[in-house]
Parts: structure tokens; sequence; C-alpha cells
């Protein structure tokens, strides 16, 4: 019998209907390669008597004809939700032992559409990392690494190795920054960030609450689909999630992109960018035109502006965020005979270096005097890049570009540590779609001479997944990237 | 606008997290790294620019001013590192 771990969540959901086999038979195919493959430290807490118990439920409602869009597929969650009476940490020491008593409003949609849970995976400590090394728990290897370790990226950094290693049919992600994205591309595999507002973020711990997104990563664009439209859709406990109806973007999988037009920006290509990747982003757009889609030169002028205006933010909402990690209330503990020696004690015992980096700086740009000069400056040039998007897609209705202006790299690379600016230049082509609310896909694409994959991103109009999805499986078809 | 170890002392203590002596010097450096790196934004002109705070041109949903989640005080406390007669449990704080 083949591998079952190997199949698409379609390709599963298909075999399941028919019958070929059962939940738990998948769920205990997942299980077993998930306890022997501990050596990518993907997970951080593996729950397969969870799966199983959830595994048996997908059978009988197979068994009765009320099998729902996810039933029986074995899912793993990024260690930033909480998940109903299992661990979630955000991978920091602060969070030890935190048992949430509620389910996050995405990760109960997963469940209400039958998905199993095989426990919780990997990430940069509270999601602020490019490599998931900044993670209490270790960093993650890179599936695709061969002489020495490499990174899986971050922070989503687990989901990305877990699916690539095929040790979930998919996984959950957030991104911030890129944080989805960024892994995708470094583990060969797609992933992509809903328009700000499609996902709730209830249940989810904050980082930076006007940028954080969850969405899922999978093997192909079309789990993608799947798993987005189960995962979204309106929720009165987040202030921010959108009223609006969640389409079937598995619909639009195969539809003509013949007169889309693609829109290619020239600042996304910096001298000295990587001769592979600005190659494999040529190939990339002349497939799409040869599809019968055009390709439109465009400008994203204050494209240069989005990491340091994303540097501010971010750490500025962070450090407000993550003030409520006190000592009192859940997780760690460390005693101090009055209580704001508990509070320092505790915070600076259980936050690791890269947090507590951010949580600095961004006290520093909201404290009195700094405010105007830093945040509200951050804010102002914020909005001159969503403009440019704006302007940018009246004249395209989809945007091709690299993920990432590199590939894997190895763990505990000695420019990354030494300056923390050289990690974040990493998020480059990412971060301003975050800063703008957009949509956007990773799709691996090819490898470079070293044999690792590399990633296109497709961003789109606001609430308009449907076009990258379409572009996307188009490109997908086009490319043949095989997976690992 | 550099700053210098005693300000690197006291944007910790806001954030309640100690910086130890040792390593005041080598966060000050990393500080003014970062923070002369996000000052290129002053090369942007915003005169007339609104700042963005949401992405979304949302308004806020208003919801009726009812109690929607009481009586979960087993739930709320289940975490407490130290709890005592149902309430969280810390160091003493009035002399």
């Amino acid at each position: 019998m083949t591998d079952l771990t190997e199949l698409t969540i379609a390709e599963a959901l298909k075999s399941l209907k028919n019958k070929e086999f059962s939940a738990t038979e998948l769920t205990n195919a997942y299980i077993q390669k998930m306890e022997n493959t501990r050596e990518y430290n993907a997970y951080v807490l593996e729950t397969p008597e969870v799966a199983l118990e959830q595994a048996r439920l997908s059978d009988e409602h197979y068994k009765n004809g009320t099998n729902r869009a996810l039933e029986g597929i074995p899912l793993g969650i990024k260690d930033l939700f909480c998940t109903k009476g299992i661990r979630s940490t955000a991978c920091s020491h602060i969070l030890d032992g935190f048992v949430p008593q509620y389910e996050s409003t995405v990760t109960q949609h997963l469940l209400n559409a039958g998905a199993s849970f095989l426990g919780k995976l990997n990430m940069d400590e509270f999601a602020m990392g490019g490599s998931n090394e900044t993670s209490y728990y270790g960093p993650v290897v890179n599936p695709w690494s061969s002489s020495e370790p490499l990174v899986a990226g971050g922070s989503s950094g687990g989901s990305a190795a877990a699916v690539a290693a095929h040790l979930c049919a998919g996984a959950t992600g957030t991104d911030t920054g890129g944080s989805i994205r960024q892994p995708a591309a470094f583990c060969g595999i797609t992933g992509i960030k809903p328009t700000y507002g499609r996902c709730s973020r209830w249940g989810i711990m904050a980082f930076a609450s006007s940028l954080d997104q969850a969405g899922p990563m999978a093997k192909d664009v079309r789990d993608c689909a799947i798993m987005l439209r189960a995962m979204a859709g309106y929720d009165a406990k987040d202030s921010t999630s959108v009223d609006m109806k969640v389409p079937d973007f598995e619909q639009v999988l195969g539809q003509d992109i013949k007169g889309l037009k693609i829109g290619i920006p020239s600042e996304y290509r910096p001298d000295g960018l990587n001769k592979e990747i600005s190659g494999l982003w040529d190939k990339s757009a002349q497939m799409l035109q040869s599809r019968g889609a055009e390709i439109v030169h465009i400008n994203l002028p204050h494209t240069p502006y989005a990491l340091p205006v994303y540097y501010i933010i971010a750490p500025a909402e962070a450090s407000s965020n993550l003030a409520r990690y006190d000592g009192i209330r859940y997780g760690l503990r460390v005693k101090g005979e009055k209580l704001d020696d508990l509070y320092i004690n505790t915070r600076t015992e259980g936050f690791g270096t890269e947090v507590k980096r951010r949580i600095m700086i961004g006290t520093y740009v909201l404290s009195a005097g700094y405010f105007d000069a830093y945040y509200v400056k951050a804010q102002k040039v914020r909005r001159l890049i969503k403009q440019d998007f704006e302007k940018a897609f009246e004249k395209c209705d989809v945007i091709l570009t690299p993920t990432s202006p590199v590939s894997a790299f190895k763990i505990g690379d000695e420019s990354m540590q030494e300056n923390p600016i050289n990690m974040y230049l990493n998020d480059v082509f990412t971060v301003s779609v975050n800063l703008a609310g957009l949509p956007a896909l990773s799709l691996p694409v090819g490898l470079d001479s070293k044999g690792l994959p590399l990633g296109m991103q497709l961003i789109g109009k606001a609430f308009d997944e449907e076009t990258i999805f379409k572009t996307a499986y188009a490109l997908e078809k086009d490319a043949a990237f095989k997976r690992k | 606008m550099a700053v210098d170890n005693n300000t690197v002392k006291q944007v910790a203590f806001l954030a309640r997290l100690k910086v130890e002596d040792s390593k005041v010097e080598q966060t000050k450096d990393e500080f003014n790294k970062i923070l002369n790196w996000v000052e290129q934004l002053n090369e942007v002109n915003t005169e007339n620019v609104e700042p963005l705070v949401s992405v979304n041109d949302t308004t806020l949903p208003l919801r009726e001013d009812d109690v929607t989640d009481g009586n979960l005080k087993t739930e709320i406390l289940k975490n407490a590192p130290m709890q005592e007669f149902g309430y969280f449990a810390v160091p003493k704080v009035v002399e």
C-alpha cells in the first residue's frame, strides 16, 4: 500500500469518502511517522490520543454519511493557537504549562469541519523570528537539509517542516511579517496569508494585532484553498474580523487566466538580487504569460521603507500585547520580594533574547517624547505603502514577486547572529503585504544550485484570494515542483 | 536620537525587564543600530498624511453593555501559579 501520509488533503478526502481506508488508519499512519521523525523538532507536543479519538468520530461520520469538509484529516497546529485542554505556549518559557480553557476560533472552525489535531508545532518564540531559532524548544531542522542542518524558516517553522516531511496533512500558521510565506518557501510547501480580517484572531496569542493573520500551510494550492475556506469566517469575538461571505476557493482552481494582468514591481529587484531567484521569477512570469496572462510593470515606490516601518509598529504592538505576561494569572512565576520584583524576575527569565529586544524597542518608541517621532511617523509611512498597492492594483490584478531573497540558511548562521538587522532583512519581500493588510500566497517553483526550494509570492487585492488561488494553481501546474 | 546607558536601564524598567550591568553596553549598541536603521523614515515626506491605524475601513461593532461571560471563576483560576480563597495571590503590596 502507498504511504498514506504522502497524499494531499484532497486525495485523502476522496479516498476516505470511497472507504479505501478509514480516518483511524490515516491518523495512525501520521502518528507513526510523527513518532519516528523527531529529528526535525517540528512538534513541541504530540497528542496522538486526541487525534485518534477525533478520527474515531470521523469514521462514524463517514459511516452515517454526515462527513464534513475536512472529515478525518490530521492537522498540526502552530503553538500560537490556544487549544482547549492542550498545552499552548507560543514556544516561550513564560507560558510553561499553560493549558487554555478555551479553543481559538480558527481551530474551532477546523474541528467543526471534522479535522483532527496531531499536536502543537514549533515556532519562533511569540512568532518573533525568521528562522525558528528563537523557540524555547530549540530550532526546527529543515527536511531539505543534507550535509548540515538548515533552518526551516520562521516563525511558522514547525508547521512548514511538518508539512514538508509529511508529519501532518496540513498545518495552521500565522503571518505578521512573512511567518507563513517565508518558511513555506524554505521548506518547499504552499502557504497563504489571507486578507487582514478574513480569519479571526480570537484565541491566537497576539504579537502585533494590526498585522497578525492566521492561514493554512499545506502540500499544494488546492489543499490551502480547502483549509482556508474552513478556517475563515466572521467572528464577533474579534472586532477586526470582517463580516463577509467566505467563497469556495476551490471552485476557481483551473479557471482560465487569459487576459489577467500580472504586476511585476521593479523595486523588488534590487541590485545584487540572487541571480537564481531573479531567473526563476522571470521564468514564472513567462509561464503565466504563455497561458495568456499579460505582464505589467508596476511601481511600489515606498518598498524600501517597509522594513523600518514594520520594525517600529510590530515591536510597539508587541510591547503592549506582551505586558499581560506578568507571572500572576498564568504561566511562569519567578518569585520576588515585592510585586515589581516578581514582574521583573518573571519576565526577565521567561522571555528570550529576541522577544526582550523587541519589547524594549517597542517600549522606547511608544514612550513619552518619542511617540510622534517613531510610532506616528511609521503609521504615516504605512499609509503611503498601502496607497502604493492601491495605485498598482489600478493597473494589474495580481502581483508576482519572489517570497524571500535567500533560500534556507544554516542553523546558527554567524552574520544573522551578529546583527539582528541581517535577520530582519530576510522579510524584505513579505512585510509590505502585512502593512497593507493584503492577501499573499507563497508556492514552491524550483530548486537553487544547492538543491533547496525557492518560492514565488502572489499578492492580491484585499479580499480577492480567489485571483491569487487561480493564478497560483496555473503556476503550480507549469512549475511542476517535485515535493519532498 | 542615540540612546545612552541610562535610557537603556530606564526603558528596561518601564518594560519590567532587567538588563544585567555587564549587558547594558551591548544592549545600548544594538538599540542604536536598530534606531539608526529605522530613522531612514525621516527621508519620507509625510506632510498631510494621516497615520494609518487600521487597514480595513470598518467601524468597530458595538454590543449591549451586558456581562456575557461571567461565572467562569474556576476556569480563569485554573492556570494561576498561586491562588488563595478563589483569588490570584501576589506578594504583599500594602505595608
